[in-house]
């Protein structure tokens, strides 16, 4: 027997549907489901009892991060909402967002080479605010209805964000290594 | 056994016996066997009155391998039987252990995992590891008195699977039932913060004789959850000891030497290394097998400047841990130093520039892992409620599959918490294609040959469709040991193909049954006893269990029909029990936990349905 995993995330943090979330309520919930369900509190209980400890235990985590991380957060809330982001399949964007992008990254390949440290650190400082500034976009747009269409470019653009963060950290660990 | 008495709804059972159960802490250098006695977590001494087993085996021809102290004595005589620092080669292949130096061995090529050629045969680390578990778990069942219900075993946190699954498979092999593998730095913050009751976010830096390991926890209200980990399962006390030994053979023109003057550097190089952390100077003779002697000296300030980049070492995976669990130094509350290496003052003074502030060295730092698996061991057997303290761990690696091209496409990333499972969809290259090789692998790498291969399986059978057509979903499932299985199924046809894969080098159940019959010298009969005694202990645990929450729960969310069923499985149970026969307890037990199951499931969901309305079970009354 499988436990009925139905509900969606945010039903089973007991939280109201929604992008913006109150982070320590989630952080609450998942630490009382927790308590209950993980399989350390069944180590002495039957092999069915086992089973659905590890199963409940392996779904409050992987809905405890979806929900954490903003961005997997906004894909699940598009999802839920019977929204596909097409981060694989449409590649289209903005002609000047693309043209940004590019120049980030050759920014990063020149600094990586250069072992210039300060500079990858600006161009990480600068990202963040890019992302912080599209993450408030994001949360307008799932914020009604109208605009949840509107998200999925905005989820893209926010992918490649990360994309780029991560070859900024990857950079700065070959510095430092 | 008479029939099952069940107590009144909401009565309380009669409280069970305390169960035994032990933490080991399965290191590099020492081995620590500790339990929970009245509440207090300590380390069980062995007859000596020693609390620390030096992890050397020594095999003899046709004699029982010696363990410990003993065997530690003899390492320069025979050094090519006696077996040092053996953690440093579980799960790794011939080329891993040549990093780390010159050593005394007659190393053999295995696949998955190195062995090594001794008088008594060729032993792998696991037979290796096993002697040194089973010494501690004869010890502790001495001091005890009493059969042991289970261990927790700890793990560095940086073990890849290979290495857990070889940690697991010795345990087996030394009659140890296995409750859970732990993180040694998660174990180590359970000693600690639990001693000292503390929140917050917390470093634990974790030096031992052979690995290293940096663990971000985040303690709040007794629930421990690690942040990120990080480390280098090669890099440890005995690299210090190689750096002495390199520097000292070059210096005084030591000839490349035999196996036993090999052996006899390394101690030396230890014995001075260790005197460096209380002196500024220290010296030493060498004896060599030739006839020659040196002297050999070394000043604190050498030895700091010859090892500064293996203390700089342990600090990229501080950097990238830190960066994983999105923190900065400023963010870390304390840090606990855990190991006998971190005794060094230059590794000490490493950690408190690094960090800004002092670590905390408050707890012995060879005990403190013993000590914190002890505490979760007794957790996990049931002897305290569990609801103060609750351990949340993490993967150290990503584990991927093999893509077109050699790529590793990851499945889990590194430090998703466990347990965790990933299902991942992908089709076939060519038309017609009727199977597909699946290459799992761990590591951070985006080239196949870069990460290491935990297993290669096939999936046959798929229908012949066009190139892209067909949908293969892999399932990555990893347990709350931190070990990974993989499934893989063809979902389009509906014809599931579905295939259990264990990594390669791990042992299979029959392969463990038959290592611990030819290690009994009464082969059939102790393994028969042993086989009824476990499935009698099981017994009981599962009725009393049982009991209990059909005590609490039976009334409201069973119909009287399910109850007569449960009731009538549990005490056919009984009954059998009573028989010598483990395998008609064994059947009577999956039969009582197939008619148990849905009560179970209604069990959880009610379980969860109060936790998020913020109630205790304990605390609803029905």
């Amino acid at each position: 027997m499988t436990p009925d995993f139905s509900k969606n995330h945010f039903d089973l943090f007991a939280l109201p549907v929604s992008f913006d979330i109150d982070v320590p309520a989630l952080e609450r919930a998942y630490r009382d489901l927790q308590r209950e369900v993980h399989p350390d509190r069944f180590a002495a209980a039957s092999d069915a009892e086992k089973r659905l400890a590890a199963q409940w235990a392996t779904r409050a985590n992987e809905g405890y991060l979806t929900l954490k991380t903003p961005l997997k957060r906004g894909r699940y809330f598009l999802r839920i909402h019977g929204i596909d982001t097409e981060e694989e399949s449409n590649t289209a964007m903005p002609l000047d967002f693309l043209e940004q992008q590019m120049a980030w990254r050759e920014a990063v390949v020149d600094a990586k080479a250069a072992r210039d440290e300060q500079k990858l650190d600006a161009l990480a400082a600068q990202r963040d605010g890019e992302e912080k500034i599209m993450f408030a976009q994001l949360a307008r747009e799932l914020s009604a209805a109208a605009t949840l269409t509107d998200a999925r470019l905005t989820v893209r653009k926010l992918r490649f964000l990360e994309k780029l963060g991560e070859e900024i950290d990857e950079a700065l660990e070959a510095l430092t290594a | 056994m008479a029939l099952l008495q069940i107590a009144e709804p909401g009565e309380a059972t009669a409280p069970h016996q305390h169960r035994l159960a032990v933490g080991i802490d399965l290191g590099t250098t020492n081995s620590l066997v500790a339990t929970v006695k009245s509440g207090v977590a300590e380390v069980l001494p062995n007859a000596d009155g020693d609390p620390l087993l030096p992890s050397v085996v020594r095999y003899g021809k046709d004699a029982p391998a010696i363990v410990g102290s003993a065997a530690k004595l003899s390492q320069a005589e025979d050094p090519e039987n006696t077996i040092v620092s053996v953690k440093r080669f579980m799960g790794r292949g011939i080329a891993d252990v040549a990093r780390y130096g010159a050593l005394p061995y007659r190393f053999v090529d295995a696949p998955g995992m190195v062995k090594i050629e001794t008088v008594a045969g060729v032993k792998s680390p696991v037979d290796v590891s096993a002697e040194i578990l089973k010494v501690l778990r004869v010890q502790a069942e001495a001091s005890l008195a009493g059969e042991l219900v289970g261990a927790v075993i700890t793990v560095p946190a940086y073990f890849d699977d290979a290495q857990r699954q070889a940690t697991r498979d010795a345990a087996r092999l030394a009659g140890i039932n296995v409750l859970r593998l732990l993180n040694e730095p998660t174990a180590a913050a359970v000693a600690y913060g639990l001693d000292n009751a503390s929140e917050g976010t917390f470093a634990v830096f974790d030096l031992g004789g052979g690995t290293f390991d940096i663990s971000i926890l985040r303690l709040a209200k007794g629930i421990f959850e690690v942040l990120a980990t990080n480390g280098d399962s090669s890099l440890g006390g005995d690299d210090f000891d190689q750096a002495i030994g390199a520097h000292w053979r070059n210096a005084n023109g030591i000839a490349s030497a035999s196996h036993r003057d090999t052996r006899r550097l390394l101690m030396k190089a230890r014995e001075v290394k260790e005197l460096l952390t209380t002196q500024e100077n220290a010296e030493t003779t060498l004896p060599l097998s030739y006839g020659q002697e040196f002297r050999l000296k070394l000043s604190r300030a050498e030895f700091q400047a010859m090892t500064a980049a293996l203390v700089q070492r342990t600090l990229q995976p501080v950097k990238k841990a830190l960066r994983d669990a999105k923190l900065s130094v400023g963010d870390i509350d304390g840090i606990v130093m855990v190991g006998g290496a971190t005794r060094m003052p230059h590794v000490q003074k490493a950690v408190a520039d690094f960090f800004g502030r002092t670590p905390l060295n408050n707890l012995d730092p060879d005990k403190v892992v013993a000590l914190g698996a002890a505490i979760q061991a007794n957790v996990l057997a049931g002897n305290r409620a569990a609801d103060d303290l609750l351990l949340l761990d993490v993967i150290p690696l990503s584990l991927g599959l093999e893509t077109m091209g050699g790529l590793v496409e990851k499945v889990i990333p590194r430090n998703s918490t466990i347990p965790m499972a990933r299902a991942q969809e992908f089709t076939t290259f060519k038309d017609g294609q009727t199977a597909m090789a699946i290459h799992v692998v761990q590591g951070e790498r985006e080239l196949v040959k870069d990460c290491r291969s935990l297993a290669r399986f096939e999936l046959r059978g798929i229908p012949p469709m066009v190139a892209g057509a067909v949908r293969i979903q892999v399932l990555f499932q990893v347990d709350a040991d931190g070990l990974l299985s993989v499934s893989a199924r063809e979902t389009v046809s509906g014809a599931e193909t579905r295939i259990e894969v264990k990594p390669s080098y791990g042992l299979t159940d029959i392969e463990i049954a038959g290592m611990l019959k030819a290690s009994f010298s009464h082969a059939e009969e102790d393994l028969l006893a042993r086989a009824l005694s476990e499935q009698r202990v099981e017994a009981a645990r599962m009725i009393e269990a049982l009991q209990a929450a059909l005590a609490k729960d039976g009334e409201v969310l069973l119909s009287a029909d399910e109850r007569a069923d449960i009731s009538a499985a549990m005490n056919d149970l009984a009954r059998i029990v009573e028989r010598d026969n483990h395998l008609a307890i064994k059947e009577a037990i999956a039969r009582l936990s197939t008619v148990t199951e849905d009560f179970a499931a209604r069990r959880m969901d009610r379980s969860v349905a109060d936790a998020l309305r913020g109630r205790k079970l304990e605390d609803v009354k029905i």
